[in-house]
């Protein structure tokens, strides 16, 4: 975009402590409704950081796919899977957190060098602004066209493998008594399979 | 007198690790399995920044990272889909969201 400078700075800086201090709210804060409507934030201003990078058709796809369909998708499993327990005390956990926090900074230290201190080969050719449009195009129908392909199998893989994990078993039979099921039975509560070991929780209650 | 100049690449690059950083800090101490998926997005959303500032600075003809964005966005879609089927289908097994309970598989 052909913005003034000194505009597209304070647009970056504001975009970018938009983007720092929401990422954080989604790691820390404790409701994690609002972390996943932060995250919405964290993703539109990410789609604002394109549009100053000349990526419009980034970021327009950025918004269609994260914040459209992603975004949606993490808050209904919130609403899916909204059971608000009490999490169980750990041995440790601040020992753990501080010592991740520092592995993180560790982390930060590293990637900060390498930022810093590699001679980038500035300045490079001079950008084609929106015409990167059209060379995306011409990318995806030439040079990528396989990748392109394989990205639709993906999304078709993907679309069936969260529908089976997904959906509920529908049986025609009741598999104990053999009777035909009554499907309104299948939404019953479930006895959790696997919890049984946990001694805290009784899973069936004593007859 | 300073003068203004363009936003340096490195400004780009440092805000992405600072991204990442977070992502990973969330994705290690997450206790609810929603937040690690949201990490995971945190951090791919730093990995795209990276690839299109390299897109814009240094290779501004043949803009080759923000084709790689696009595939990018599209395997996270399709990560996002099948996490939270997964999600889904242990929350109705174990019946809790909590990370620290789902060690079937620890040593």
């Amino acid at each position: 975009m052909s913005l003034a400078l000194s505009t597209r700075f304070v647009c970056f800086l504001l975009l970018s402590v938009t983007v720092l201090l929401g990422a954080l709210g989604v790691v820390l804060l404790p409701n994690v409704v609002y972390s996943a409507f932060l995250l919405g934030g964290v993703l539109l201003s990410m789609a604002g950081l394109y549009l100053l990078l000349n990526a419009s058709f980034v970021a327009a796809a950025q918004i269609l796919v994260y914040v459209g369909a992603v975004n949606v998708l993490i808050l209904f499993a919130i609403m899916l899977v909204n059971k608000r327990q009490p999490l169980r005390p750990m041995r440790a956990l601040l020992l753990r957190r501080l010592l991740s926090v520092g592995v993180c900074l560790g982390l930060l230290a590293l990637l900060l060098q390498v930022a810093l201190t590699t001679p980038w080969a500035l300045p490079g050719p001079p950008s084609i602004g929106e015409a990167a449009l059209i060379r995306i195009g011409e990318h995806f129908f030439t040079d990528y066209l396989l990748p392109f392909e394989v990205a639709s199998v993906l999304l078709l893989m993907a679309m069936i493998g969260a529908i089976v994990l997904a959906r509920r078993d529908v049986l025609a039979r009741d598999v104990v008594t053999g009777e035909p099921a009554d499907q309104a039975l299948l939404e019953r509560q479930r006895t959790p399979l696997l919890s049984s070991q946990d001694s805290s929780t009784p899973s069936v209650p004593s007859p | 007198m300073t003068t203004i100049t363009d936003v340096p690449l490195q400004a780009y690059l440092v805000v992405a690790a600072m991204l990442f950083c977070i992502g990973v800090w969330g994705l290690i101490n997450s206790r609810n399995a929603v937040r690690v998926l949201m990490s995971i997005e945190l951090m791919l959303n730093a990995v795209n920044l990276n690839m299109m500032a390299f897109s814009s600075y240094l290779d501004g003809d043949q803009v080759r990272g923000q084709v790689f964005a696009v595939f990018i966005i599209t395997v996270a879609a399709a990560e996002a889909a099948v996490g939270l089927a997964i999600l889904l289908s242990l929350y109705r097994n174990r019946d809790t969201v909590d990370m620290e309970q789902f060690n079937l598989l620890r040593w």
